[in-house]
């Protein structure tokens, strides 16, 4: 069990990682949308080995389903074969060097000084505590009581955004702007 | 169960890729991809905390995120197509009507 945890969470990792490098590289934008569900769908799996199973499912219909459908229309819609003889990449090279230096710092600085999370051990790269994690189930359940409880003034003003992006998306895809 | 660093580490992966991918790439489409890569390495973190605590509350958040990618997608494909209807392109530096 605890070995196919962990099998499970490094080839889901590879396949995301991959996959993302692959979305950013590729020239066509049919394939990065191909690659980008690829990586969707294995953060998805990583989210079903967190015992996020609701999410998993929000995940695998909401963005591999739905928003994924919305991209290819648009790759569809838009005319993409002068696009595609262009010069894929700008000449941002050395600000983006920079600046993903500079994060990589920051971040990676903060992960591995911050022995600090409680539960977490001594270090981020120590073994897990040693109790069992609290489970989270039932996770569908949990996630509405505390979506419909404490949570339920960020839900509403959530569909009152989705609201305004609806009336934004429509507005601006009419024939006369 | 895995140390949280390794989910970490995974999500600052990810991150950096949709930085670079945002800061390089001249096809808006794929600038907007690349942000999908973004915040979706934002919600690994979540989630992995939420499972780390026991705490609901990451994936609650997790959840409010693709709420906020799915109108910023739609928003944003708005604009694509808005904008390629006028100017016949989709290259990020050829949209510099604003600078003179």
């Amino acid at each position: 069990m605890h070995l196919l945890d962990k099998a499970l969470f490094y080839v889901f990792a590879g396949v995301a990682v991959i996959s993302a490098v692959l979305v950013v590289t590729r020239r066509n934008a049919v394939h990065s949308a191909i690659f980008l569900i690829t990586a969707l769908l294995a953060t998805a799996g990583i989210f079903l080995q967190l015992q996020a199973e609701f999410l998993f499912i929000v995940q695998v219909i909401l963005y591999a389903g739905g928003i994924m459908v919305l991209f290819v229309f648009v790759i569809m819609l838009v005319n993409l074969d002068v696009a595609l003889r262009q010069v894929q990449f700008n000449r941002q090279k050395w600000v983006a060097g920079i600046v993903v230096l500079a994060l990589a710092a920051q971040l990676g600085l903060v992960i591995w000084t911050a022995g600090r999370i409680p539960g977490a051990g001594p270090g981020p790269n120590a073994a897990a505590s040693p109790a069992p994690a609290p489970q989270l189930q039932p996770n569908a359940e949990m996630v509405a009581r505390s979506l419909f409880g404490p949570y339920v003034l960020p839900l509403e003003i959530a569909s009152v955004l989705l609201l305004v992006a609806m009336i934004g998306a429509v507005v601006m895809a009419k024939r006369k702007v | 169960m895995i140390p949280i660093g390794h989910y970490l580490f995974l999500s600052l992966a990810l991150f950096i890729i949709g930085v670079i991918g945002v800061l390089t790439r001249r096809n808006v489409i794929i600038i907007l991809m690349s942000i999908e890569l973004i915040l979706n390495a934002v919600n690994i973190n979540l989630v992995a905390f939420a499972r780390l605590f026991g705490d609901v509350a990451g994936q609650v958040f997790a959840i409010f995120i693709i709420t906020d990618a799915a109108a910023e997608a739609a928003v944003g494909l708005g604009i694509i197509i808005a904008f390629f209807r006028n100017r016949e392109t989709v290259l990020s530096d050829e949209m510099d009507m604003l600078k003179w």
